[in-house]
């Protein structure tokens, strides 16, 4: 049995209590995206900013638990004045750590098609700097919903865009 | 001349015996012995329940109704006495006819919207259902509502989760429908459901009870409701899943047309149409839950020989204890919802916990072996009246004791340690 924490590592749990790029930005010009998980309720609003080929500026709203909170948080620095095509990429690889039981849950509705996941062997885990901190979810299937839910809404926001996947 | 009062016992159970007979109630999690309050999702299953749907699998299983020979007929006797004993149990005046098994609660309220609701709501009809109820006693309507043109109106609740009656008359005027839960799966609510079964019934609205969360834990008397259908699931009465029941007054179901079609619901197939079959068979199409019935009528007969009384009594005591150690060791730290009362309320528990995530809340409870839920348990309408995503809910049976009430509050100290 996987403990607790391999669930709750202290990066996570530093960015649950201090979330990074919290609010909304205005929009428009921003792009606004909600995404829902109907298992907790969980609620989350990503607004983004592209300029150049580039993320500019995210920030994440709404309620959620410690992982979804701390996963939103983790990606909003990790993907803000990025390329785009980087942006994809991170997504990808992320989408690709977590893919391994999310196949067998049911959709969240969180919008956007699943990002197309990468052979597992193909996961460059380092690449994923303290995002890799999110790799014991995992281990506990239910909770994988709530590390993607701001990825997939995050993917629905760049498609809106009209950012190339 | 001298009156003779008889000495009143006070009826009473003891859990921590009552446990033994749960298999699943001896498991281990995480190394710790599990403390189950989820009841409200699912109640476990007593060994006589699953010994009685095993012993007949292995004795008597044939299909129902058709066979002429030994064993179908053993089988369709089996099946038809447990549905009399199920309509026995909630004071079904006629329990061989008005007992409908379906597959669960929610499909018995589809087909009540369905079969009553396409009979006789026109556009612009009303239907009024309670801000707590569960999705499966509001989906339905919404559905009929797109499809038809019907309102939904709301009575709203008060901020210690009880129905707000003072302007029912105003609500119920020019109802059809009132659609009530008789215990709330998130507040514990009791609902005065024969006062409000008065008040439609004056309006000349039909009362579709949901008694999901009332027949497990209360003892229940149709009559004395006054209401017209109601739904319950065996799955949250010590049965199995896969099977649900709706009673429906006798006159009412023999004026409703089928739900769905095909073997069983029929009397005559002809090229030019059909005959449907009289009730309760009407609204049974297909080969029905015969071992689930079994089972249900086993479980039945356990809640019998405890005592819905005595079952009543024991939660009434065991949710004041909960109630009151919660609110003792974590002060403002805790929000409980519904009723503050005991006896106002079943013993469904359900909490806001520091500002922790109801998800976080029972991840860490898991890790002591305790299950509660975590989510908005079937009631969004109620979440966003409650100004909540989410909350954790512990929910107690006749198997709960206090020992399980001081695991839950140890645990939960244990997640604020945590996430301290
Ligand atoms: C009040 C209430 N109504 C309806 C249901 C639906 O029951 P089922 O899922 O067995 O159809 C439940 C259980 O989740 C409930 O608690």
């Amino acid at each position: 049995m996987p403990g607790l924490e391999d669930l709750y590592r202290e990066i996570i749990l530093d960015h649950y209590r201090s979330p990074r790029n919290r609010g909304e930005l205005e929009s428009p010009p921003a792009v606004r995206v909600e995404g829902f998980n109907p298992l907790c309720g969980d609620e989350i609003v990503v607004t983004l900013d592209v300029e150049d080929g580039v993320l500019a500026d995210i920030k994440i709203a709404g309620t959620g638990c410690s992982i979804s909170q701390s996963s939103a948080s983790l990606m909003s620095a990790a993907v803000k004045g990025k390329p785009l095509d980087q942006v994809r990429g991170l997504i990808a690889t992320f989408k690709g750590m977590m893919s391994i039981h999310e196949s067998t849950l049911p959709s969240n509705g969180a919008g956007g098609e699943p990002v197309e996941a990468p052979e597992p062997e193909a996961i460059d885990v380092d690449a994923l700097g303290e995002l890799a901190a999110l790799q014991g979810v995992v281990k506990f299937p239910v909770r994988i919903k709530c590390a993607t839910l701001s990825w997939n809404t995050l993917t629905q926001g760049l498609d809106e865009v009209g950012v190339p996947a | 001349m001298a009156e003779l009062t008889p000495a009143t016992t006070e009826p009473s159970l003891d859990a921590a015996t009552l446990a033994k007979d749960f298999p699943l109630l001896a498991r281990e999690v995480h190394g710790r012995r599990i403390t189950y309050l989820d009841s409200a999702a699912s109640s476990q299953r007593p060994t006589a329940v699953l010994d009685a749907m095993r012993e007949y699998d292995e004795t008597t299983h044939a299909n129902v109704h058709r066979g002429v020979y030994s064993i179908a007929e053993e089988a369709t006797r089996r099946f038809e006495a447990a549905r009399a004993n199920v309509g026995r149990f909630i004071g079904a005046p006629h329990p061989a006819r008005e007992i409908v098994f379906t597959k669960n609660a929610t499909e018995a309220l589809n087909l009540v919207a369905h079969a009553w609701g396409r009979t006789h709501l026109q556009r612009g009809d009303v239907v009024v259902l309670t801000e707590m109820e569960h999705h499966a006693n509001i989906v339905p309507w919404h559905m009929l509502a797109a499809e038809r043109g019907i309102e939904l109106r709301w009575l709203p609740i008060d901020d210690d989760g009880r129905l707000v009656l003072d302007d029912l008359d105003r609500v119920l005027d020019g109802a059809k429908v009132l659609g009530i839960t008789c215990m709330s799966n998130v507040l514990g609510t009791l609902n005065p459901v024969a006062e409000l079964s008065a008040a439609a019934h004056a309006a000349g609205a039909v009362v579709v009870a949901d008694a999901c969360q009332s027949v497990p834990h209360l003892p229940t008397d149709v009559t004395a409701l006054g209401v017209d259908l109601l739904a319950f699931s065996a799955h949250k009465m010590l049965g199995p899943t896969g099977i649900g029941v709706l009673w429906g007054r006798e006159s009412l179901l023999e004026s409703l047309p089928p739900f769905l079609g095909g073997g069983e619901m029929i009397l005559d197939v002809r090229k030019d149409g059909f005959t449907p079959n009289d009730i309760p068979w009407r609204f049974e199409a297909g080969t029905p839950p015969i071992t689930e019935a079994i089972g249900l009528g086993a479980a039945v007969d356990y809640l019998d020989a405890v005592g819905m009384e005595a079952v009543r009594a024991h939660e009434i005591a065991l949710t004041g204890y909960a109630l009151g150690a919660l609110g003792d060791r974590f002060g403002d730290d805790i929000r409980i919802f519904g009723p503050p009362e005991a006896e106002a309320r079943g013993g469904v528990i359900s909490f806001a916990f520091r500002d922790i995530h109801p998800h976080d809340i029972s991840q860490i409870l898991d890790e002591y072996g305790v299950c509660v839920r975590a989510g908005h348990h079937c009631a969004k309408p109620l979440m966003r009246r409650l100004g909540v995503n989410a909350t954790a809910r512990a929910s107690l049976a006749l198997y709960n004791d206090e020992h399980d009430v001081d695991s839950l509050v140890e645990a939960l100290d244990a997640a604020g340690r945590f996430f301290a």
